[in-house]
């Protein structure tokens, strides 16, 4: 009898570490997938450079640097756009998952916190009002970026009075959404139409002011906020699968965590958005597709969610720049025309429940 | 002793929920808390491991006062079960229990970890269903799946809300069963939440009655689930009828 039991708990072991070894080929699945986009998308452009050529270059120069035209191709002009495409998309990816974990909500993300309307604002400020001399990128993304926290600032606040509830910080963020895109109306309407052209891709999301400093910064601050939020992972799942309740009875506290989470990824969502534009849907399609495929356990969710977004805009530049060639669209304008269909796809598709 | 709790108040906003109470609970005991909805049983429980703050008033656990012990410390010590009610987020059955882990754990599970959870599974005979998702599960075999996350947790002392009111009559028996067993093995002491006063008749050492946020009786079953005490709390007319071992409560329509 002592025996049976002990077998089917062996057994048990056996079967929760497949479960969990499913979690983490996939994870292994999209880094491979991401390495293979990243060669492919190299390649591609007017000068013809082969596959295991761009393999071998980045290596090369990952301890050099480039010493002819084929190189200087490679890592100066095509490897910035492609590695800025694959952070930003993880730290959008990442601070998604984490939205919807600690808001209980499939449909919030950092943008629903009113953050891309109010980095919009910004940048709207800083292009129509700026002129001549302060016209300079780095006004526009400081004033994005300083823009983008607002809101944040302004639920925390709040939060502080009413208490860190999902419904509370949703609410708040969805009317900060419309008050900032309210003031942009109103200055958009009075400004010159050059600027207003201007100030709306801005909006869209673009990733042609890659530069190696720019990904430098945007970089150190995924690293960072990454760490913070796994680090977070664990008290998101109890919050998430017990309730706030009996999440206090496991000792979490559910109101930091949130408001500690809201915080890091706010951050990670401003330092990207600021230099790249409000790129949508990355940060609600990316965790959801993940979701569906590895389940809603954070631990290996937000890894899975960074990767495959990264992977899943590199895939959507790549598009960009090459479907209307030698016209590059913005990347955002890309983003919102698969994301849908791919979104509604997947929902139909999708086998049993996952939220 | 292990629960003392002296003038203990709460209120929601300007609603008084808990009005001076003051309660000892032993060692190895099954206290139900019985009451009309409202009446400030969930309260209480709530205050007794922190998931709710009073304002006035001391609950000592060992001669401490919660105050002073942190969230962390507290769910080492009191494991609490909520109803089953609403749909929850898809999860798998061990997954659920493993949250019973989180005061020992910061990050990664250990393999003693896993081993806790298979154990409280065994010990509650659920092991066949942990890889199901918690969802799909019946409300009797959900109940179960909550209450072994409470004993992962490793308390000392079980909080139960209501545990048997989505239940049917067999798993009511047997969720009570199992409660009464958890006690007297692991010397754990227990306090239920219960409607039912049948069965906190059949299964409590003792019955705390409450009545708008105060304590209007406590004692053996006998001796609180009295005619008039239940008239007066609940407004009905009952029958009790006593068989020399247990006593049945009838209501007079």
């Amino acid at each position: 009898m002592f025996r049976i039991s002990h077998m089917v708990m062996i057994d048990l072991i056996g079967e929760y570490e497949r479960y969990i070894g499913r979690k983490i080929i996939f994870i292994i699945f999209t880094l491979i997938l991401t390495i293979v986009v990243t060669g492919i998308s190299a390649t591609l452009g007017s000068y013809p450079i082969s596959i295991p050529e761009v393999y071998s270059i980045v290596l090369k120069c990952l301890i050099s640097h480039p010493e002819n035209t084929k190189e200087s191709i490679v890592w100066n002009l095509r490897m910035p756009r492609i590695i800025l495409a694959i952070i930003a998309g993880a730290g959008l990816a990442s601070a998604g998952a984490m939205t919807q974990g600690i808001l209980r909500n499939p449909l919030a993300t950092p943008y629903t916190l009113g953050i891309s309307s109010a980095a919009g604002l910004g940048a709207a400020i800083a292009i129509i009002l700026s002129k001549g001399i302060f016209a300079g990128k780095y006004v526009i993304v400081g004033n994005a970026f300083l823009f983008s926290l607002i809101p944040t600032f302004v639920i925390l606040t709040l939060a502080r009075f009413r208490g860190s509830t999902p419904e509370t910080m949703i609410l708040a963020g969805i009317a900060m959404m419309y008050i900032f895109s309210a003031i942009t109306t109103i200055l958009m309407y009075f400004a010159e139409p050059e600027a207003v052209k201007s100030a709306y891709f801005w909006m869209v999301g673009d990733l042609g002011r890659a530069s190696w400093d720019v990904i430098l910064l945007i970089f150190s601050s995924l690293l960072i906020c990454f760490a913070l939020l796994m680090w977070k992972t664990w008290d998101v799942n109890v919050m998430l699968i017990a309730g706030d309740e009996v999440a206090k009875s496991l000792g979490v506290n559910p109101e930091r965590v949130r408001r500690f989470v809201m915080l890091v990824s706010a951050f990670l969502t401003a330092s990207i958005i600021s230099f790249t534009g409000t790129i949508g849907f990355i940060c609600l399609v990316a965790p959801h597709i993940c979701r569906m495929i590895i389940g809603g356990d954070h631990r290996y969710l937000l890894p899975a969610s960074a990767i495959f977004g990264g992977a899943l805009l590199l895939t959507c530049d790549t598009i960009a720049r090459t479907i209307l060639a030698p016209v590059i669209l913005p990347v955002g304008v890309v983003t919102n025309c698969l994301g849908g269909p791919m979104f509604l796809y997947l929902l139909i598709r999708r086998k049993k429940e996952y939220w | 002793m292990r629960i003392r709790i002296r003038g203990l108040e709460f209120r929601y906003n300007s609603i008084l929920a808990l009005k001076d109470v003051t309660l000892d609970i032993h060692e190895s005991e099954v206290v139900a808390i019985v009451g009309p909805n409202g009446s400030g049983k969930s309260t209480l429980l709530k205050c007794i491991n922190r998931i709710l703050k009073p304002r006035k008033g001391v609950i000592m656990i060992d001669g401490k006062d919660i105050k002073d012990i942190s969230q962390i410390e507290i769910a080492k010590a009191v494991g609490y079960v909520p109803q089953v009610a609403k749909q929850s987020f898809p999860a798998t059955v061990f997954e659920v229990v493993l949250m019973g882990r989180r005061p020992y754990i910061s990050w990664r599970c250990s393999k003693r970890d896993i081993e806790k959870v298979l154990e409280v599974l065994r010990l509650l005979n659920i092991e066949d269903i942990a890889m199901r998702d918690f969802n799909e599960l019946s409300g009797g075999q959900q109940q179960k799946v909550l209450i072994a996350r409470a004993l992962a947790q490793e308390p000392e002392i079980l909080l139960f809300d209501e545990p048997t009111s989505n239940l049917d009559i067999k798993h009511q028996l047997e969720v009570m069963k199992i409660i009464k067993n958890i006690v007297k093995e692991k010397g754990i002491t227990a306090v239920i939440a219960i409607h039912d006063l049948n069965l906190a008749a059949r299964y409590a050492d003792k019955v705390v009655m409450m009545l708008e946020g105060r304590i209007f009786a406590a004692g053996d079953p006998i001796s609180v689930l009295t005619p008039d005490n239940i008239r007066w709390v609940y407004g009905v007319e009952v029958k009790i009828i006593n068989d020399g071992e247990l006593i049945y409560i009838l209501p007079i329509i």
